[in-house]
């Protein structure tokens, strides 16, 4: 006979990973719990010794401790224990303390089986440290949204027209009207070696008056933007966006498999990050430009609860930070006339990195041509420097506190000097100098000469790997901030025991991550600079021990997630968005995934700190 | 320094406690009188002698929900049994019995139970579950929330339906919650300031020992319930070995 307890079931209903559990599962689970009750300060359970049952918290808390006698966790009414060791031998991993007054309610190791196997969540829920839960659960939610999830060959509803490089404009364009495309591909010898759209016919034949019989091969485009049939819409987007074209050509095995159209993908999406950064080129002034604030942070929020991941995102506003950047600058040389020198305006940072959200600094600098003369010249790009980052700050990019802008006489130097100032850097380190640079290290070029900006990239992937000196300097630094241990009730918990009300994510979460994948990824003279890029490298070339990496991947989308959501909360709650994450708003299931992402970066701080530092203290 | 021995509790009796001594002398004896087999087995399977150590006692936390509150006159409606030892409360071993009464349901028991006729119409009598439950409580010490209900009340019903009744010791949550906060009677002082005494009913003995809440009046929650308060008293002011002898009555 199976007794109903009420009491057990009911709370058992409150909790996660219970409550997703089918009702008729859950009565069978709460008539097979036993309880048990611990004063403050006594056992639970020892190292090792042999488990029979989970063990939930019914009220009270719980401290478990690794087995150095190092805090592991703290633990309140609802959270459970000794989950770890049942998927292991079913002995004790974490010993466990009452911490306060506590009554346990205990789950027979079996039914623990029997729901790990019947319960997707359940498994997901407890599966230890968990890469298959910190990936699986963006994931899952991911399916929501079809523009993350599908592939661009989904988009292609046609086999790609094709046509003779020697086919006269006519024919192209008859065969686009016969087949109602705007584009098509123009092949030589069995090669795509071009495409011919719309556009072309119109600026490249119509408008300076070519006859109708011109070749297509003397209109066509053949600086050909492709993309694989197995990549995401969302990338033929950003690609799109990158290079300000309207026709993909996808191939498959370099092959080519169909043409999408920036019409293909406006059919999926009508309000995006598209449209914010084509309304960005269209605007006239500093002041039409700030106007467009509340849209990025509506295309911001739109993203988050579309489920979009942290690469998505940070790619997305990283493409509009720069398009204001580059509309600025349109609009700066239009004020104050051509260049005397050419330059390359410069992104750093986040926006380098394109993990870029909303809450961001502008960091940014200038270099200039060589024959830059600072009596002759600098005025000019003062200037520039000036309408360009003040332009910004109104379009709340805020002006950086570390004076890291192109404003700064410093950070608006010739070429050579750069050079220098990277050589110096990587040459003769030390880890005060570097705390500053370490921003440097993640450059991309935003307008003008952007070749220089891979020129400095090359040069400092080139010298990095050589000088172990300045790895350990970038090493120390990237040790300076730690994650927390995990919460606790609502507050967040430090390793010493210490709680806190809230915790800066950026500082202790995304941060040390991004430092110190930078350091990896310069010790393989890794040229990438998107965190994610240079995780692939570094796994790629077995830096670290087999399965960090992707741990380190996944700790990182967890905890740039967990951002993302508190800014995007904030924006939709008509709140200013900050890095300043109070634990009370947290989800029972993202504190745990949070909780698992700190410890991982914790460890890869660990590693860290033993790869580069060693014998140098 | 004077030794002035362990402190004494003063052992208030309740009418009807048993004045055994010794019971598991007393067990053996009854094994000898009883007549149903039932209860032959059940005083045969004998109970853990005064001198053990509560660590190693077999337990069985008990709650009766009755008509009201004469043995004689009011009877059993349901009955929820949980084994229990200080180490752990096999809530999932818990039975659950509904019986029916010889005497009518008052509206007012329907209340508190929420027990209705109908359903008790439907139940056995005690007599055809009495082997099970004898079963259940075979060589455990019977754990209770105020010894005044469970065991008059089946001592009384089996009277009545076997002409015999029953005798075990009980370990009585509330009698430990009086040694505590009614060490001593209410003085004069306390009655002219309207001094409250500490309330030791269930809830709120639960209470201070930091258990949650459950909502009474369900035989096995009000039986678990007493359990959880066994293990937080004994764990917090005596301990595994603490001799039975101290504890039962």
């Amino acid at each position: 006979m199976q007794i109903e307890h009420i009491e057990i079931l009911e709370f058992l209903k409150r909790h996660s990973p219970f409550k997703e559990l089918p009702d008729d599962l859950l009565q069978q689970v709460a008539s097979a719990t036993d309880v048990c009750y611990f004063k403050a300060g006594s056992p639970i359970l020892q190292f090792g010794q042999s488990l029979d049952a989970l063990y939930v918290i019914r009220s009270g808390a719980v401290e478990t401790f690794r087995r150095t006698g190092e805090l592991y966790n703290r633990l309140s009414e609802g959270g459970l224990f000794a989950e770890q060791g049942l998927l292991r031998k079913r002995k004790v991993r974490f010993p466990a303390t009452a911490l306060e007054d506590t009554l346990l309610y205990l789950i027979p190791a079996d039914y623990f089986d029997q729901l790990c196997e019947q319960s997707d969540f359940f498994a997901d829920y407890v599966e230890i440290s968990d890469e298959e839960r910190r990936k699986n659960s963006p994931n899952r939610r991911a399916d929501a949204n079809e523009l993350m999830t599908s592939k661009v060959s989904t988009l292609i509803n046609r086999a790609p027209i094709m046509l003779d490089i020697d086919s006269s404009a006519r024919d192209a364009a008859m065969a686009m009207h016969a087949a109602g495309v705007s584009s098509l591909l123009v092949i030589a010898e069995q090669r795509m070696v071009g495409i011919l759209t719309d556009r072309d016919l119109r600026n490249r034949l119509v408008a300076p008056g070519l006859p109708f019989e011109t070749p297509v091969r003397d209109i066509m485009t053949t600086e050909l933007i492709s993309i694989s049939h197995h990549q995401f819409v969302f990338e033929a987007m950003l690609l799109m966006l990158r290079h300000n074209v309207h026709h993909l050509p996808v191939l498959q095995q370099g092959q080519p498999l169909g043409v999408i159209a920036i019409s293909d993908i406006i059919r999926y999406e009508s309000k995006n990050s598209l449209f914010v950064v084509s309304s960005i080129f269209r605007q006239q002034s500093v002041s039409e430009l700030a106007a467009l604030v509340p849209d990025v942070r509506a295309c911001f929020v739109r993203m988050v609860n579309e489920d979009a991941n942290s690469h998505m995102i940070g790619s997305a506003m990283a493409v509009i930070g720069r398009s204001f950047k580059q509309r600025l600058l349109e609009l700066a040389e239009a004020e104050l006339g051509p260049p005397p020198v050419p330059y390359c305006f410069l992104a750093l940072g986040s926006m380098a990195r394109e993990e870029q959200l909303i809450v961001t600094d502008q960091d940014n600098a200038l270099i200039l041509h060589d024959d830059f003369v600072p009596e002759q010249h600098d005025d000019y790009f003062r200037q520039l420097a000036d309408f360009v980052c003040h332009g910004l700050a109104a379009c709340s990019y805020t002006l950086c506190t570390g004076d890291i802008m192109a404003t700064n006489p410093k950070w608006r130097q010739p070429l050579r000097v750069w050079q220098q100032y990277f050589r110096d850097w990587i040459t003769a380190p030390s880890a005060e100098r570097l705390l500053h640079s370490s921003i440097f290290f993640d450059l991309a070029g935003v307008w003008g000469q952007t070749e220089w900006a891979e020129q400095l990239n090359r040069s400092m992937a080139q010298l990095a790997p050589k000088h172990p000196l300045f790895l350990a300097s970038m090493a120390r630094n990237a040790l300076q901030r730690t994650p927390p241990l995990g919460f606790f009730k609502d507050f967040v918990m430090e390793n010493d025991g210490r709680q806190n009300n809230s915790l800066n994510i950026k500082r202790r979460g995304t941060a040390p991550v991004a430092d110190l994948i930078r350091v990896h990824a310069l010790a393989i003279g890794c040229s990438e600079s998107n965190s994610f890029a240079r995780l692939r490298a570094i796994i790629k070339a077995k830096l670290l021990p087999p399965g960090r990496g992707e741990d380190l991947r996944d700790a990182l989308e967890v905890i740039a997630m967990a951002r993302i959501r508190h800014q995007a909360l904030a924006l939709e709650a008509g709140e200013e968005p900050d890095n300043q994450l109070s634990p009370e708003r947290l989800s029972d299931f993202e504190r745990r995934n949070l909780k698992e992402a700190f410890q991982v970066l914790s460890n890869a701080q660990k590693y860290l700190k033993f790869r580069y530092q060693g014998n140098r203290s | 320094m004077l030794y002035l021995g362990p402190p004494k509790h003063k052992q208030r009796r309740l009418p009807g406690d048993p004045a055994v001594t010794d019971w598991s002398k007393h067990f053996a004896s009854l094994a000898e009188q009883a007549q149903h087999p039932a209860l032959q087995q059940y005083y045969q399977a004998g109970i853990p002698g005064g001198d053990t150590r509560m660590a190693e006692v077999p337990l069985l936390a008990m709650d009766f929900e009755t008509t009201g509150f004469e043995p004689g006159r009011d009877g059993i409606v349901s009955i929820g049994t949980v084994p229990m030892s200080l180490q752990r409360i096999h809530s999932s071993q818990a039975k659950h019995w509904l019986v029916k009464p010889k005497f009518a349901l008052t509206g007012q028991s329907v209340v508190v139970h929420g027990i209705t006729h109908s359903t008790i119409e439907a139940a056995p009598d005690i007599t055809d579950i009495l082997p099970e439950l004898l079963q259940q409580m075979a060589g455990k010490v019977v754990v209770v929330h105020f010894r005044g209900i469970e065991r008059p009340f089946l001592h009384a019903t089996l009277l009545d339906r076997l002409s015999e009744g029953i005798e075990f010791p009980v370990i009585d949550t509330m009698e430990l919650e009086a040694r505590l906060h009614r060490a001593r009677s209410p003085s004069l002082l306390d009655k002219l300031l309207g001094r409250e005494p500490v309330s030791i009913r269930l809830a709120d003995s639960r209470r201070r020992y930091g258990l949650p809440d459950y909502r009474p009046h369900d035989a096995v929650t009000d039986a678990l319930a007493c359990a959880e308060l066994l293990q937080a008293q004994i764990a917090d002011r005596f301990s595994p070995d603490t001799p039975l002898s101290e504890l039962w009555r």
